[in-house]
């Protein structure tokens, strides 16, 4: 089972710490890979925030490859960042982790945020097209503001690895994950966190609908649909099409992946809302054990249960620092200075909610639609 | 050589060889009762008498005589009109188990059954006792300790299923207004009627096709599987409308109405459109049958006594053959599109109303177009073993198409379109051949059909229905049924009774929602139907696992 160590502070902090609190949850991971996934950059990117922010793994000829695609779309590359690696023998090395920083193409900087977005889904695709028969290209995530780093490993090894501790490598959103996709072969695609549009999600569990909700997602007509070497990665292809393509408010994700019984949704206001989604997102509805942590655009994380509530999740920290984690050590790891009387452990209805900059938890029941 | 006296043509006469059950009957058992013979319902044995010849010597010295004993025996007839058809009625009333059926596998019945050119009839599904594609599939994707199985006693489990058209997601008129969805009353987007129901539904059998306590005994069951269970489940009224007291009571709406190419009890249904106080669960157009594609609907002359020539509007005693089409029907898009429409506004478009055809190559096409129809509320595909009360033999055994890839193919191309979600597919058609009714849904469903209809099974379940794939009895045609399932004839039917029909099929329901259960459970599914879930469906066979994109394994 996955490991899940999500933290969302007013302060920028290092990836670090949500790797030791993995660590305290090592009992129930293999340690077999780690995603990490950063939003609102500090450190060296602090002031790279308008650029979007390309992260992938090449090989030799895949960098050469990317950057020649890169620079014949007129994008401009203008910092590159690469951990400072060190070799370990548990470890295959790569040849380049990088982060590339760029200057929109002409002529595009000035269009619609929307036009912007759909290009850098577009560019994103189209690099992972490029490199997807060779594998020597890999690209997890291309947005302004985001960094996402993956190896297989253990987390705390790639740590070393990736030079994390000496690094300038900050955020004040960082997801991560402590396991690589083991029910299926290894694969860089296939290790959580995933990401799309300014939403990044991972889970842990399966999600035992995943062939059905694939092929709906699939069918959709949407570019950025695809892909899904894990099952999890429809969890955040769900929030998208649901608050991106459907714009529907953000509780509905969970209107939609757990729907209300009949008799359940006359408490809601709602209701007959309720009912014609019900009807209609029937095949995006997720079954078997899972809990699902993320980011929103603006910076809201999350943390919400399946239907039945049959994996662990725990949210607790002080105003300006939050950890949604998988379990309480985890917790206690990240914020050791919290009321722990006040940590929330969601249940089947709950939808916990924190509010950008860690300032506010909000606990949205299903049951009560507030 | 001498010429031939008396009997001219004995190569004429059959042997008992050449029929499909063969009656063992054992002297030494026979009490000579005579239950057994009148209660055959096809006069195929009949008491006789046999004369036994014994030679015997009596004294001291060898002195032989004959003498000649006259015995009442039991004796099997060799008119291929009354030729027995294995239904073991004589068994079930022997006191003393003197006398069965038994099949022979090399008969050749069907060489002799076409006398004064008339093709074989009869009543029943396919004859053919061989595993269907539905019985070979397995469930292999097992939960386990990547991810815990879900407990079938204990957990929560939503065994539904939605019939009637459903909008695409980007269609709901819905707006957010301070973060809440409300439904936009001002769209001219049309929202479709849709029930939520449970996934077996009990298929078209029509009122003159069954008996009186069979029919009752049917929607009996539903009614407390509904009222008292909480079971949604549905049951379709065959063609030949329904008795007018049902039409008017608050029960039509576990009820779907079929309207076939006959119109039969349409007048009736009309005529009580205003006395309605509940609408009926959906509208089935009939346009074919699994049973016998390119046939329409029969019910013969023995069975259109009083009741049924009321309910149906229509002379007692004459054959009832409904056309092989509608009479309307030119082109699917603007007959079936104008039926579609016409039977929504008959209910002010509050009644899903959908088509059923038999299983055939050409279902997608129907498909598609259907797809196109913003009206069109399901579409329902029997398969080539589906049931029925009476067709020709030539059509049950030879026509139609087999359930399982027509779904699958059907389902993939709603998938490619993105539609698998707005048109639901009912599956029909051999469902619970073998009796495994449940594992035979699931099969279904993780095809891609969002609902199964049973009809046979239910038969066969809820009334001791004696058919089978060995051309057992298989009378429903003749209105002869010795179970008094598909007659109406109160002597026959009075064996039924109507309220075992109802505890049966309320048995039959709640077991089979407990296997659904046990299936669903360990593949950890249970929030939702897992429709098209195909990578828990596996099969032995390289060709079929190809055929439905599923995975082979051995």
């Amino acid at each position: 089972m996955c490991r899940l160590a999500a933290i969302t502070a007013s302060e920028y902090f290092s990836p670090l710490e949500n790797i030791h609190a993995l660590e305290t949850m090592k009992e129930g991971h293999d340690g077999s890979g780690m995603g990490l996934m950063l939003k609102s950059l500090g450190g060296f990117a602090e002031n790279l925030k308008e650029y979007p922010a390309l992260s992938g793994i090449c090989s030799n000829d895949g960098l050469k490859t990317l950057d020649e695609f890169m620079s014949s779309r007129g994008w401009r590359e203008v910092h590159c960042w690469e951990p400072d690696v060190k070799p370990l023998p548990q470890i295959i090395r790569r040849d380049h982790y990088f982060t590339k920083f760029y200057e929109y193409p002409a002529g595009i900087k000035e269009r619609p945020w929307e036009q912007k977005e759909a290009l850098l889904l577009e560019t994103r695709i189209a690099l992972r097209k490029l490199g997807d028969k060779d594998e020597s290209i890999t690209v997890f995530s291309f947005y302004p503001d985001v960094l996402t780093l993956k190896e297989v490993g253990d987390p705390l090894m790639l740590a070393e690895y990736f030079g994390l501790e000496k690094g300038d490598l900050k955020a004040k959103i960082v997801l991560a994950q402590g396991r690589q996709n083991t029910n299926y072969a290894i694969n860089l695609y296939a290790c959580h966190p995933f990401f799309i549009q300014g939403i990044g999600t991972m889970t842990n569990g399966e999600n035992t609908a995943f062939v059905p909700i694939r092929e709906y997602l699939m069918s959709r007509g949407f570019p950025g649909y695809i892909g899904y070497q894990s099952d999890s990665e429809v969890f955040t292809h769900i929030l998208h099409y649901t608050t991106k393509r459907l714009g529907f408010p953000m509780p509905y994700y969970k209107d939609v992946i757990t729907p209300l019984k009949r008799a359940e949704m006359e408490g809601r206001p709602d209701k007959d809302a309720l009912l014609l989604m019900r009807q209609s997102l029937r095949m995006l509805v997720i079954d078997g054990p899972n809990c699902i942590i993320g980011f929103t655009p603006d910076g809201t994380c999350f943390m919400v249960q399946d239907s039945k509530k049959l994996r662990p999740g725990a949210v607790g920290g002080v105003k300006g620092k939050y950890a949604l984690m998988s379990e309480e050590c985890g917790v206690d790891s990240a914020v050791p200075e919290r009321d722990r009387a006040k940590d929330i452990f969601p249940m089947k209805y709950d939808f916990v909610m924190i509010s950008p900059g860690a300032q506010e938890v909000k606990v949205w029941n299903q049951l009560k639609g507030n | 050589m001498e010429p031939v006296k008396g009997k001219l043509d004995v190569n004429h006469e059959l042997t008992l060889k050449e029929f499909p059950y063969i009656i063992q009957w054992r002297d030494d058992r026979c009490k000579r009762c005579g239950q057994c013979t009148a209660v055959c319902p096809v006069k195929a044995i009949v008491p006789d008498l046999r004369v036994d010849r014994a030679a015997g010597s009596e004294g001291p010295t060898p002195n032989p005589s004959v003498t000649r004993r006259v015995t009442q025996i039991v004796k099997q007839v060799h008119d291929i009109d009354r030729y027995c058809v294995g239904c073991a009625m004589c068994s079930l009333v022997c006191p003393n188990e003197a006398i069965t059926p038994e099949f022979n596998p090399n008969h050749k019945f069907l060489f002799y059954k076409n006398r004064a050119g008339d093709a074989y009839k009869r009543g029943g599904r396919r004859n053919d006792p061989t595993p269907s594609t539905l019985d070979q599939l397995k469930f292999t994707r097992i939960s386990m300790l990547t991810d815990p199985a879900l407990d079938a006693g204990r957990h929560e489990f939503h065994l539904r299923t939605f019939l009637g058209r459903i909008l695409p997601p980007e269609s709901m008129p819905l707006k957010a207004e301070n973060g809440r969805l409300v439904v936009d009353k001002n769209s001219d987007i049309f929202i479709p009627p849709v029930r939520e129901i449970y996934p077996i539904m009990i298929g078209s059998m029509s009122v003159g096709a069954l008996s009186p306590p069979m029919w009752e005994g049917l929607a009996m069951g539903v009614a407390y599987l509904n009222e008292e269970l909480g079971m949604p489940v549905v049951m379709a009224s065959g063609e030949g409308g329904m008795p007018p007291r049902l039409l008017k009571s608050r029960f039509l709406k576990y009820f779907i109405l079929q309207i076939a190419s006959g119109y039969f009890g349409w007048d009736e249904i009309v005529r009580a459109l205003p006395d309605m106080v509940a609408d009926p669960a959906a509208i089935e157009i009939k346009y074919g049958q699994g049973a016998k594609p390119g046939d329409g609907g029969l019910l013969m002359s023995y069975k259109v006594l009083k009741l049924i020539s009321e309910i149906r509007g229509v002379p007692m005693r004459v054959d009832l053959a409904s056309p092989p089409t509608h009479q309307t029907k030119y082109s699917i898009e603007e007959a079936v599109a104008k039926m579609i429409q016409s039977m929504s506004m008959a209910w002010g478009f509050r009644v899903p109303v959908y088509p059923k055809i038999s299983g055939t190559k050409t279902a997608r096409a129907v498909l598609n177009n259907l797809a196109r129809n913003p009206y069109a509320a399901a579409l329902s595909i029997d398969g080539e073993d589906g049931g029925t009360g009476a067709a020709y033999n030539v059509s049950m055994d030879k026509m139609g198409h087999p359930i399982a890839s027509n779904i699958r193919e059907c389902y993939l191309d709603l998938v490619k379109q993105g539609k698998q979600n707005e048109l639901p597919i009912i599956a029909a058609g051999g469902v619970g051949k073998k009796g495994n009714l449940a594992a035979n849904v699931a099969a279904l469903i993780m095809l891609g059909a969002s609902a199964a209809s049973i009809g046979k099974y239910v038969m066969q379940a809820t009334a001791d229905c004696l058919g089978d794939e060995n051309n057992r009895c298989n009378l429903c045609n003749t209105g002869r049924c010795p179970r008094g399932i598909t007659t109406q004839d109160p002597k026959l039917y009075r064996r039924l009774d109507s309220e075992k029909v109802a505890e049966r099929l309320v048995d039959v329901f709640k077991a089979a929602d407990v296997e659904l259960k046990k299936i669903f459970a360990p593949m950890g599914r249970s929030t939702e139907l897992p429709i098209g879930m195909s990578d828990g469906l596996s099969v032995g066979n390289q060709e079929i696992a190809e055929k439905l994109g599923i995975s082979y394994v051995c």
